[in-house]
């Protein structure tokens, strides 16, 4: 799933590590997120935006908004 | 696999059961080759190596649900699915192969290895197409 997880963080200047200290996950775990090979699960989802205090929906791109811009 | 405190037990789990496998694997071979086993515990001893074996798919259970980090723990259930489709799929051809008599017969603790064997062709499938995330 799209999201602006990187740019998120670059504007804290926080490295991957410190933004997966802060969720308590691994950095893969936020690597993964932020290649969007992995969707996290909800109750993560909600963790990640309440850490940069945004709704969801301005962290990560649903996909079918996506899909419906691209028609 | 990265190390998480659940990953760690897991591992130590794993440790001691490999050993107590050795252990009853030893025995048992030991009492059958020597006559040593009264014929009332055959079953029982034959069947004692095969606990500790149970024992790590008890452990990888347990791991699955100790493991905390969500995607760490997708991994291994990649992992663990890879596992279980190779060493079904090995099983299937190899049982074809020798109901036509084009192969030996293989003793059935063999898909036990082929499913191990599955567990490391799951990781390297994890590294090739997670990369980094991969672990």
């Amino acid at each position: 799933m799209e999201n602006r997880l990187r740019l998120l963080r670059a504007e804290r200047n926080w490295s991957q590590q410190d933004l997966a200290e802060r969720l308590e996950v691994s950095r893969q775990s936020v690597n993964a997120i932020e290649t969007g090979k992995y969707d996290p699960s909800l109750p993560l989802a909600f963790r990640v935006a309440e850490l940069f205090d945004l709704p969801i929906e301005e962290i990560f791109v649903s996909p079918s908004r996506r899909s419906s811009k691209a028609i | 696999m990265l190390r998480t405190s659940a990953w760690i037990r897991y591992n130590w789990r794993v440790v001691w059961l490999t050993l107590l496998y050795a252990g009853f694997l030893i025995s048992a071979v030991y009492g059958f080759k020597h006559h040593l086993v009264p014929q009332p515990l055959k079953y029982p001893v034959a069947i004692l190596p095969a606990l500790p074996i149970i024992g790590i798919f008890v452990a990888i259970g347990k791991y699955l649900v100790e493991e905390e980090d969500e995607y760490v723990r997708m991994l291994m259930v990649r992992q663990v699915l890879w596992a279980s489709g190779f060493a079904l799929s090995l099983a299937t051809v190899w049982g074809f192969l020798d109901s036509f008599d084009l192969v030996g017969h293989a003793d059935g603790y063999y898909i036990v290895i082929a499913w191990f064997f599955g567990l490391g062709i799951g990781g390297l499938v994890n590294k090739f197409t997670l990369g980094d995330g991969g672990c």
